[in-house]
C-alpha cells in the first residue's frame, strides 16, 4: 500500500538533472507511504566484465575502506568505491556469485541492496524527504530511476521490508497493492533456489521475476507469466539496466499514471507527483490498461 | 470574482470558504490557482457557485457536489464528482478511474478520456465523455446516462441496472447482462438533448445504445456461471 | 427437529448429521446456496469461557448503587471537533432500513436515545424517522452508497466507513427482491423487486493509502466536525487495525464473526472470520504498539448479549461495544408470542433467521405493511431502553466487584479463562494457573 514513481530519460541532456527532477516526485507521494522510502537509480555504468554493488551497514561509522581493501585482496579484483551515508557502492571486476559468496563469508553484517552494472538501490525507514536528504538524491545523475514510498500492510516496517526490491542483476521492482497468494509462491520459489529476506509480498513478486528470467524468459515474457501466477492487486514498476516497465493486475484498482514527452517517460501513482516535471503540460498522459505490459528500453545497448 | 491560490492557501481554507457560501452567498464566482493535483478540492459544495480550477486536481475533486458548476482546466484524479447530486462538473483534460462514481444527479462532462470504472454504481447522473472510457465502466450502474464519444474498454456495463449507455466508437467487450439495444426515436432525442446540454457537437445517429438484458435481476440457477 | 421416528440402535453420523444431509438435499433441490440472516450458529469460543476475579482482600470492591462507577465514554477524540459522548458504552450497530422496517429503525433510535447512546444507519440510507428519533446517529458509508447524500452526511453525528462486517468479511450485502418495496427501491435507486447484491469493495478506493484520501474527503465535506469510524470484520485484525489508524480513523469498529447480518450466504456466516474474543487482544495490541490505545477508540461487536459480555470486552481493552442481534431480540424478534406465525413459515420462536424473506412475524425484518404494523416503535423502543439499562447495570456490577470506579478501568488481569482455547485467544491465564497459552499473535 504505497506510492510509486519512476522517471526514464529519453533525452541524454537531462541525465545530469535526474535526481533533481525525481526528488519532488518521491516527496509528493509521502501521504501514500509515510513508513519508509527508497529508490533505484541507474547510471554510471561499469564495464562489461565488472559489477557494481550497493552495500549497507546499519552503522554509519562502519569502516568501508577496510572492507574495500579486504575485498580487493579476497576477490583479487580491481575495486573502486564511494560512500553515501551508511551505504557504499563497490565497483568490482568480479562476477556476481563470487562477490555474493565473499561478502556473505567475510562481511555478514553487510547487506547487499543491489548488484548490477548500472543499478544502485538506496532505501531506509522514514519519510521520503528524510531519505532524499540522507542520500543527497537531488545531486544524483543517471538515465532512469524508480522510487517507492511505503505504507506497510502486513510485514514489518523495516529497511529490509522497504522497496525497491532487487531481483537479480540490474533488476528491481516496486509495488503498490497487496498480493493474495504470496506465501505459497514464496515456498515454491525457495524450492527453485530463490532466497528471500522478508515476509513481504512484493519481495515475492521480485523473486518471481528473477526466477522467470533465470528460466530464460525475456522481461516481457516474465511479466506476462506474472499475470498468470500472481493473485491479488498490484501496480508494479520494474527497472532494468536499459529501461523500465509498468504493469497492473487484470482488475487494476491501484492507481497508476503514465506521462510521455520527447524527453522522458514518467510513471506515478498519482498525477500530483508528475506536476513538477518540465513540459508536463504538453505530455501525453494516460492510465495504463489492466494486464498490459508497458516497457521502454534504450536502443543499441 | 474571488481568486484563491493554493500555493498560498490550504485546501481546508478553500473548502471552508466555499462551504460558508451555503449560508450566505457573498461570492458566486471563484477561481482556483496552482491546484497542483491536490486532493479533495471543492468537495461538498452546496450553493450555486461557479468555480474554475486552473490546473490539475487530485482525488475526489468536486465530490458530492450540489448545485455548483465546476470547471477543471486540466486532469483530475480518481473519483471526480463522486456521488454528485446536482450542478455540473466539466473536466477539460482526462479523468482517472471511477469518474462520477455513485453520482445521483447533475452533469459530468469529460473532454478527454476517462479511465477504468467510469460511472461505477451511478445512480442518476448524466456523464458525457468526449474521449474513451476504460474497462468496467458503468459497472453496476443503476440509473442515469453514460455517453461515450470515443471507445469503451472491456466489460462495459457489467451487472447493469437501468442506466442508458450510448457509445459512438468501438466497444471492446460487453460485461455480464449488458446488451446492445435498438436505438429508437426517444433515445435519439434523449441523446441529442444531453449532447446539447454538454455542449458536445456529435451526431446522435452515429451512436449505439446499450442497456441491461435484466437477466440477472433475480437469481436463476441457469445463470450461475454469470454470478 | 424431532426424534420421534428414530428407533434405538440407529446411529446418526457425526460427519453427515441430519443438518448436513438436509443441506445437501436442499442444495440439490434448488441449485442455490443457503441465504439467511442472523450470525454464526456454530459453537465458538466465547466470553462465557471467561470469568472475573472479584475483589476480596487484595483488592477492595465498590459498593453497588452508592459508590460511583462511570459508564460515560467519549468517542472520536483524535481529530473531530465534535466527539460523541455516550452515557453507556453500549451502542446500536448499523442495520439498514430495507433490511429492517421503518418502525424497527425508529424503535432502535428511541431506545438508544432514551439511555443516551448512539444508533447507526445501514446499507440503504438515512430515514427521517431514524434521524428524528436518534439523538446520536452514526451514518454508514458503504460500498453500495445506497441513498448516500451529502445533506444526510452533514446531519450525522459521526460517519462510519464500512470495510467489512463480522458475518461476512470480504463480502457485500444482500437484499432479496421480496423486500425491495417502492420506498426501499426509491431510496436505493433500484428497480422494484430485484435481488440486490451490494459490492464488497468501495467503488472509488481500494486499500489504506487510497482510504486515507477518502477519509480526508469526508472530513473536508463535513468541515472536520464529526468523528470518522472505520468498521472492519475481524480477520487479520492486528494488521487491519494498524492500517485503519494509519489511514486516519478516529474510532475503529471491530465486528467479530458472531456478528449478525440481514442476509448472506450461510457458508460465509459460519466459515469466515475469527471469534470476537480472539479479535479484541489483536486490536488492542496493534493500538498499544502505535501508542493509540484510548486515543483511537475501539468499539467491539459480534455476539454481545449481556452485561458480562460488555464488561469482558471492556476488560480486554474495548472502549465501547455495539449490539445488533441482541437489540432486535429486545425489540421482539423471535418472541414466543408469534410462535404460531413462525410455525406457518416453517420456523419457530428462537430459531427464526430468514430475515431476507421479509416475512418476519415480529414485524422487524420486513417491509410488509401488515407485519410491520405489529411493531409499535414506542413500545419496542422502551423494551430496548430497558435492555440497554440492564446491560449497563450488569457491567457496572461486575466492574464494582472488581473495585473499579470506571468501566474502562477493567483490565485483562481481572479475567481468567475456563478453557485453554479461551485462555489462548483472550490472552488471559487459565483459571487457577498463571498459564497463558500461545503468546504473540
Amino acid at each position: 500500500m504505497c506510492g510509486i514513481v519512476g522517471l526514464y530519460l529519453k533525452n541524454p541532456a537531462l541525465e545530469a538533472r535526474l535526481g533533481e527532477l525525481f526528488e519532488p516526485m518521491l516527496i509528493a507521494m509521502t501521504d501514500r507511504g509515510p513508513d519508509s522510502a527508497g529508490f533505484a537509480i541507474y547510471g554510471d555504468e561499469v564495464a562489461e566484465q565488472s559489477i557494481k554493488l550497493t552495500l549497507r551497514h546499519p552503522d554509519t561509522e562502519f569502516d568501508w575502506e577496510d572492507l574495500a581493501e579486504q575485498a580487493k585482496t579476497g576477490l583479487s579484483a580491481s575495486l573502486e568505491w564511494f560512500q553515501n551515508a551508511n551505504v557504499a557502492v563497490f565497483k568490482l571486476a568480479a562476477d556476481e556469485s563470487a562477490a555474493r559468496q565473499w561478502f556473505a563469508e567475510h562481511a555478514p553484517d553487510v547487506l547487499i541492496l543491489s548488484i548490477g552494472r548500472s543499478i544502485e538501490i538506496l532505501k531506509e525507514v522514514g519519510l521520503p524527504v528524510e531519505i532524499a536528504e540522507r542520500f543527497s538524491l537531488a545531486s544524483m545523475q543517471g538515465t532512469h530511476i524508480i522510487g517507492h514510498t511505503r505504507m506497510a500492510t502486513e510485514s514489518a516496517v523495516t529497511m529490509e521490508g522497504s522497496h525497491p526490491f532487487s531481483t537479480g542483476m540490474d533488476l528491481c521492482l516496486v509495488h503498490n497493492g497487496s498480493l493474495s497468494n504470496h506465501n505459497r509462491l514464496r515456498e515454491a520459489l525457495r524450492r527453485e533456489g530463490i532466497s528471500f529476506e522478508t515476509e513481504n509480498d512484493s519481495e515475492v513478486a521480485a523473486g518471481y521475476l528473477t526466477w522467470r528470467l533465470r528460466q530464460g524468459d525475456t522481461l516481457k515474457q516474465a511479466l506476462e507469466s506474472a499475470l498468470q501466477d500472481l493473485d491479488g492487486f498490484f501496480t508494479f514498476t520494474i527497472g532494468t539496466r536499459n529501461g523500465f516497465a509498468v504493469i497492473r493486475d487484470p482488475i487494476a484498482c491501484k492507481p497508476a499514471v503514465l506521462a510521455e514527452t520527447e524527453d522522458y517517460v514518467a510513471m506515478a501513482s498519482e498525477y500530483q507527483a508528475l506536476t513538477s516535471l518540465p513540459g508536463i503540460e504538453k505530455a501525453r498522459v494516460w492510465e495504463p490498461e489492466p494486464a498490459t505490459v508497458y516497457a521502454w528500453e534504450r536502443q543499441g545497448q | 470574482m474571488k481568486t484563491v491560490d493554493l500555493s498560498k492557501t490550504s485546501v481546508r481554507e478553500l473548502n471552508q470558504a466555499l462551504h460558508d457560501q451555503a449560508q450566505t452567498c457573498t461570492e458566486r464566482e471563484w477561481q482556483v490557482l496552482q491546484p497542483a493535483g491536490k486532493h479533495n478540492l471543492v468537495c461538498g459544495l452546496d450553493q450555486n457557485l461557479s468555480i474554475d480550477i486552473q490546473g490539475h486536481a487530485g482525488y475526489y475533486c468536486a465530490g458530492m457536489n450540489k448545485k455548483a458548476h465546476v470547471v477543471v482546466h486540466g486532469n483530475v484524479g480518481q473519483g471526480v464528482a463522486e456521488n454528485m447530486m446536482s450542478g455540473s462538473v466539466r473536466v477539460k483534460g482526462d479523468a482517472s478511474q471511477s469518474a462520477g462514481a455513485t453520482a445521483h444527479g447533475g452533469l459530468l462532462v469529460i473532454e478527454g478520456n476517462a479511465a477504468a470504472r467510469c460511472g461505477i454504481s451511478m445512480k442518476g447522473v448524466d456523464i458525457v465523455v468526449q474521449g474513451n472510457v476504460g474497462h468496467m465502466s458503468c459497472f453496476m450502474g443503476q440509473a442515469g446516462t453514460l455517453v461515450v464519444c470515443g471507445d469503451a474498454g472491456d466489460a462495459l456495463g457489467d451487472s447493469l441496472y437501468e442506466v442508458h449507455i450510448y457509445v459512438k466508437g468501438q466497444v471492446k467487450s460487453l460485461g455480464a447482462d449488458c446488451v446492445e439495444k435498438e436505438m429508437r426515436d426517444e433515445h435519439l432525442q434523449e441523446l441529442a438533448a444531453l449532447l446539447n446540454r454538454a455542449g458536445v457537437n456529435e451526431d446522435p445517429a452515429q451512436f449505439r445504445r446499450y442497456g441491461s438484458a435484466r437477466e440477472l435481476y433475480n437469481f436463476k440457477v441457469d445463470n450461475a456461471a454469470a454470478y | 427437529m424431532s426424534d420421534i421416528n428414530v428407533k434405538p440402535g440407529l446411529r446418526e453420523s457425526a460427519t453427515f448429521d441430519r443438518h448436513t444431509i438436509a443441506e445437501i438435499q436442499r442444495a440439490a433441490d434448488t441449485g442455490i446456496y443457503d441465504i439467511r440472516g442472523f450470525g454464526a450458529k456454530r459453537r465458538l469460543p466465547h466470553f462465557d469461557d471467561l470469568l472475573f476475579l472479584g475483589a476480596s482482600m487484595s483488592r477492595y470492591p465498590l459498593e453497588g448503587y452508592r459508590e460511583k462507577c462511570n459508564t460515560q465514554v467519549t468517542l472520536g477524540t483524535r481529530f473531530a471537533k465534535k466527539p460523541i459522548v455516550i452515557e453507556t458504552p453500549v451502542t446500536i450497530a448499523g442495520m439498514s432500513f430495507g433490511a429492517l422496517s421503518a418502525n424497527a429503525k425508529e424503535a432502535l433510535g428511541r431506545g438508544a436515545s432514551a439511555v443516551g447512546t448512539s444508533t447507526t444507519t445501514g446499507d440503504g440510507g438515512m430515514t427521517p424517522e431514524e434521524r428524528g428519533q436518534s439523538s446520536k446517529l452514526v451514518y454508514q458509508y458503504l460500498p453500495s452508497r445506497y441513498g448516500m447524500n451529502p445533506d444526510d452526511l452533514r446531519k450525522a453525528d459521526a460517519i462510519e466507513v464500512v470495510l467489512g462486517q463480522g458475518a461476512k468479511p470480504g463480502g457485500g450485502g444482500m437484499l432479496l427482491g421480496q423486500k425491495i418495496t417502492d420506498r426501499v427501491a426509491m431510496m436505493r435507486t433500484l428497480p422494484k423487486g430485484v435481488d440486490q447484491r451490494s459490492a464488497c469493495r468501495h467503488p472509488d478506493w481500494t486499500g489504506p493509502d487510497d482510504l486515507a484520501i477518502k477519509i480526508q474527503e469526508l472530513r473536508e465535506i463535513t468541515d472536520w466536525q464529526v468523528p470518522i469510524y472505520i468498521k472492519i470484520g475481524a480477520t487479520r485484525t492486528y494488521y487491519d487495525v494498524k492500517l485503519a489508524v494509519k489511514a486516519g480513523a478516529d474510532v475503529i469498529v471491530l465486528d467479530g464473526m458472531q456478528g449478525g447480518t440481514a442476509a448472506t450466504q450461510d457458508v460465509f456466516i459460519e466459515h469466515v472470520g475469527i471469534p470476537t474474543m480472539a479479535a479484541i487482544p489483536q486490536a488492542v495490541q496493534a493500538l498499544q504498539e502505535m501508542g493509540m490505545h484510548r486515543k483511537v477508540q475501539l468499539i467491539v461487536s459480534g455476539g454481545i448479549r449481556n452485561g458480562a459480555d460488555v464488561a469482558k470486552c471492556m476488560a480486554l481493552g474495548a472502549d465501547a461495544v455495539a449490539i445488533g442481534t441482541a437489540a432486535l431480540v429486545a425489540l421482539g424478534c423471535n418472541h414466543p408470542k408469534w410462535q404460531a406465525d413462525y410455525e406457518k413459515i416453517g420456523s419457530a420462536a428462537g430459531y427464526y433467521d430468514d430475515y431476507h424473506e421479509g416475512k418476519d412475524p415480529a414485524g422487524i425484518s420486513t417491509q410488509d405493511p401488515e407485519l410491520m404494523s405489529r411493531l409499535d416503535p414506542e413500545e419496542a423502543g422502551r423494551r430496548l431502553a430497558n435492555y440497554l439499562r440492564v446491560l449497563t447495570l450488569e457491567a457496572q456490577t461486575l466492574a464494582r466487584a472488581c473495585g473499579k470506579n470506571d468501566l474502562r478501568n477493567l483490565e485483562p488481569e481481572d479475567l481468567v479463562a475456563l478453557t485453554v482455547e479461551a485462555a489462548a485467544m483472550a490472552r488471559v491465564p487459565l483459571a487457577g494457573t498463571q498459564w497463558i497459552p500461545g503468546q504473540g499473535f
